[in-house]
């Protein structure tokens, strides 16, 4: 597994622009939410876009694990919010990417001690000097996952093509649009994207996996793209490397995909056909 | 029996495929929830349903399975909807 480290150079000239808070989020645990944060995070950022990543999972921090910063975390987002330390000193800087640092959940404490108010004053101070903020989620509806995602301007919506995933992401949904903060003060909605992973595209023609078409005629929200299901994405984590950085993988380009469309480049989506076997490419079929 | 006519239809690969069988039990299921969410708090339902019967039982003899009250929406209006088979006239009061 080799890295492929991609960083852009910061510009003298940067229109102004409002920060954009973006949360990944999906009710169900276990569908990749921090897999997707770290290199959705990464992807902004090696696009030159300042970017933080924070770990919302109090009492069960990851995010520092899979960015592969664990040994550097010293302060957390509890401590910013109490005052026992400053933003600077809580954010990490990634070892790979300049423009991304993370700010990690903290350990010790348990969830109820990140209150929706010091979560409001934190993402204010972040949007002077980030274009995004990535929230990671923890999972289920309790107030982690409402912390998350109460402030969202935009959402991924991450699911696995499974029925209760499906299930918890629809419920997911009907949160975003009556409970955030768009939807509380009436301005514009959040917006919502589609975010299908672990997808077998085999299993899915042999009829025993949902399609995309299936979630997406189901969810009823735009499709921002598909991670193939793939054994890398446990060797990035074991090694601290988000899964973007891994190189000639299908997930890998797959989450750049990913960035690229957030970012407005209209890329057609792939990794949801079947991979055309030896036999079959040698008769010519597809 | 079924096990082997199952087993058959396996065989013959006219089975069912189940993500078709998931997609049809989503799309129940989430119709039902989705309902519920957007209607004001439905928890008063079961009381309501409660109350209204012991009114109409005064009156008239109804069962109980013959008794329905619902909130649904059609349009722009919220719908409270009772539904009530009355019994044949012979047993009436």
């Amino acid at each position: 597994m080799a890295l492929q480290v991609k960083c852009a150079t910061s510009f003298f000239f940067k229109v102004v622009n409002v920060a954009k808070v973006i949360v990944v989020t999906s009710g169900k645990g276990g569908v990749g939410k921090t897999t997707t944060s770290a290199s959705f995070s990464t992807g902004l950022a090696m696009r030159g876009n300042r970017t933080v990543v924070i770990d919302f999972d109090v009492g069960l921090r990851n995010l520092d694990l899979i960015m592969g910063c664990e040994r550097r975390v010293v302060y957390d987002i509890i401590n910013v919010i109490n005052g026992e330390a400053s933003l600077n000193q809580a954010l990490i800087k990634d070892k790979n990417c300049d423009n991304l640092y993370v700010l990690p959940a903290s350990q010790t404490r348990d969830k109820e001690a990140l209150k929706l108010e010091g979560v409001g004053k934190i993402l204010d101070e972040l949007k002077e000097s980030f274009d995004f903020i990535v929230c990671d989620s923890p999972a289920g509806i309790e107030s982690g996952a409402f912390n998350a995602m109460y402030y969202a301007d935009e959402a991924l919506v991450v699911t696995n093509p499974e029925v209760s995933s499906v299930r918890d992401s629809d419920r997911i949904l009907g949160i975003l649009a009556a409970k955030s903060k768009r939807a509380v003060d009436g301005a514009e909605p959040v917006k919502e994207h589609l975010l299908v992973t672990r997808y077998d595209p085999k299993r899915v023609n042999s009829g025993e996996m949902l399609s995309v078409a299936d979630i997406q005629e189901i969810l009823r929200i735009p499709l921002l793209g598909v991670i193939p299901e793939s054994q890398m994405v446990l060797q990035a984590s074991n090694s601290g490397t988000p899964a973007i950085h891994l190189e000639k993988s299908d997930v890998a380009e797959a989450y750049r995909d990913v960035v690229g469309r957030f970012m407005g480049e209209a890329l057609p989506m792939r990794f949801t056909t079947e991979k055309a076997g030896f036999f079959k490419r040698l008769l010519g079929g597809n | 029996m079924s096990m082997i006519s199952g087993l058959l239809d396996y065989l013959r690969g006219n089975e069912k495929k189940t993500a078709a069988v998931a997609k049809e039990r989503l799309q129940i299921i989430l119709a039902h929830e989705r309902a519920g969410r957007g209607s004001a708090s439905p928890d008063y339902l079961p009381a309501l349903q409660e109350e209204l019967m012991a009114v109409i039982a005064k009156y008239i003899h109804v069962d109980r399975d013959s008794f329905k009250v619902q909130l649904g929406r059609h349009d722009q209006y919220d719908v409270l909807e009772l539904n009530i088979t009355l019994p044949d006239k012979s047993n009436g009061r």
